[in-house]
């Protein structure tokens, strides 16, 4: 019962201090609404970027033709030698004999269906087509394919997707940062509004030590005020990322500039964003105040 | 029954003022003591160890059973409930009422509204002051706050009430009436009275306990005792 009501005495003291000092809690929130805006972006930003990477991969993979000499034997050597390669880098891979690419040639016009007609022989090659695990190894296991015997060729799409892969992890990564950097930045913030509180109620809190208030009970409501603060601060980015991001989805039409890139939808997406901002406010809304509790209420 | 009990106890301050030097004291329950001395004799310091605001650099202090020697910072709050304290500058808090002044003190430590009601009554009303708490601090006079911050020390009941120059800031004639609530606590309820103060006229009148300090040492301890020069050599 006691315990229940220090808790409820915390929360109101909390609730009252945030109303108070409304210019100072104003400016707390504001704060970490701007910031908490940018980890937002820098979420959503992270997030599809992954997604595209995602889809860049897949359309990664190596081709490998086979020798035209090559024999039935032969090509269920060189099968069970990528079986072997699976233990490495090989996902999985895909063979399509000659007589298949005939096939699927004839189908694909007319043109090339009667000049097949008229050669005796299969022109076209055995194919495999590799998926590999990770592609930033993709150079080192098209070599070591290379060194295989029966090859005719063996390429990967070397060039402009690979680069774009690189880069886009490049981006994952900084924007990581930048959402760890701003979420420190917010939780000083909030720190600091708590620091204040502390110093405008530091005769009530000499006097809660004087009559014989426990440590936690003194502490409590500027935990709670910075856990509000918090909340409070992540309400406007919630909203703005919501509205915001599905407008843009919707204007681009689900795709940024060209067909390969494709956004990632906004819902249930940007449910969990929201969600998430929701739980960063509060944590580091109780950080921050954890933090200048600790420090400037020497108890 | 030994309330508070210093043995062998020291204070040297971190620049090095020993402001306490070996002081052997004892109270006993339901004693009204005064404490006095000039400036600087320790008197402060003394007042401070019994609740804990000081902590003694050497030897034991006991207080209501606790070791305040040996007292964890987070335990300090048993400590504090035990003792009532009576400041020079009254430390109101300004926005709240005469009532709410008295109830804060309750509320700190987590007590029921329910029960918070009839015991800020009662102090009020042994202070005189019920019918002016929904006054706030600074419509009163010295001495009536003065006697919020009485009423507030002894809400909780505590056994012990630390008084730091309560008059130093009143006239005479009220400091004469301060004295006499105090006394009339002290008798009504048994209450362990330990008093800091300067005042000549008042420690000759009341005819109690003196403990007179000078440099950190007691130099005189009379069971009925008034303010006296001692010369030092």
């Amino acid at each position: 019962m006691k315990a229940i009501r220090i808790l409820a005495r915390g929360i109101r003291d909390a609730f009252k201090s945030v109303i108070r000092n409304f210019s100072l809690s104003t400016a707390a929130i504001t704060c970490s609404s701007i910031t908490l805006i940018l980890v937002a972006v820098a979420m959503i930003i992270s997030y599809n970027v992954k997604n595209i990477t995602k889809d860049l991969e897949k359309e990664l993979s190596i081709v490998v033709y086979m020798k035209e000499t090559v024999t039935e034997d032969q090509i269920n050597e060189f099968k069970s030698k990528l079986e072997a390669m699976k233990n490495e880098n090989v996902e999985a891979y895909t063979f399509k004999s000659k007589e298949e690419w005939k096939l699927e040639m004839k189908n694909y016009s007319d043109t090339f269906s009667t000049a097949l007609d008229y050669l005796d022989t299969n022109p076209l090659l055995n194919s495999f087509t590799i998926i590999v695990k990770d592609v930033n190894h993709l150079k080192e296991t098209t070599d070591e394919i290379k060194k295989l015997d029966y090859i005719e060729s063996a390429d990967y799409g070397e060039g402009m997707a690979e680069n774009l892969v690189k880069a886009f992890d490049v981006i994952e990564k900084v924007t990581l940062v930048i959402v760890l950097a701003l979420i420190l930045v917010t939780a000083f913030l909030i720190g600091n509004t708590i620091r204040l509180t502390i110093f405008s109620r530091r005769n009530e809190i000499e006097i809660m030590r004087l009559v014989g208030a426990s440590n936690i009970s003194i502490r409590l409501p500027f935990l709670f005020e910075g856990f509000f603060l918090g909340i409070l601060g992540s309400i406007i980015p919630i909203l703005v990322t919501i509205y915001g991001y599905v407008l843009l989805y919707d204007h681009f039409n689900g795709y940024l500039f060209t067909h390969i890139i494709r956004l990632t939808e906004p819902f249930n997406f940007i449910l969990y964003v929201a969600l998430l901002l929701l739980l960063i406010g509060a944590i580091i809304g109780m950080i921050g105040s954890y933090r200048a509790v600790r420090k400037y209420l020497k108890i | 029954m030994k309330l508070i009990e210093i043995k062998n106890c020291y204070k040297v301050y971190n620049n090095g003022v020993t402001a306490i030097a070996d002081l052997n004291l004892s109270i006993e329950k339901g004693e009204f003591v005064f404490v006095i001395g000039a400036s600087g004799s320790g008197k402060s310091t003394l007042i401070k160890m019994l609740y804990r605001e000081e902590k003694p650099t050497n030897g034991n202090v006991y207080v209501g059973g606790i070791n305040v020697a040996k007292l964890r910072n987070s335990k300090v709050y048993k400590l504090r409930r035990k003792i009532g304290n009576v400041f020079q500058d009254f430390k109101l808090l300004p926005k709240l009422t005469v009532y709410e002044n008295v109830a804060f003190a309750l509320e700190s430590i987590g007590l029921h509204s329910k029960e918070i009601r009839p015991k800020v009554i009662k102090a009020l009303e042994s202070v005189g002051l019920k019918e002016k708490m929904r006054s706030f601090p600074n419509q009163l006079s010295g001495g009536e706050q003065q006697r919020v911050c009485i009423a507030r020390a002894i809400v909780n009941d505590p056994k012990i009430l630390i008084c730091d120059e309560p008059t130093g800031n009143l006239d005479p004639d009220i400091s004469k009436e301060i004295v006499l609530i105090l006394d009339k606590i002290n008798k009504e309820s048994g209450t362990t009275i330990v008093m800091a103060t300067h005042d000549k006229e008042i420690v000759n009148r009341m005819k109690k306990r003196v403990i007179h300090l000078e440099n950190g040492v007691v130099v005189s301890d009379d069971k009925k005792g008034s303010y006296k020069v001692h010369e030092s050599n």
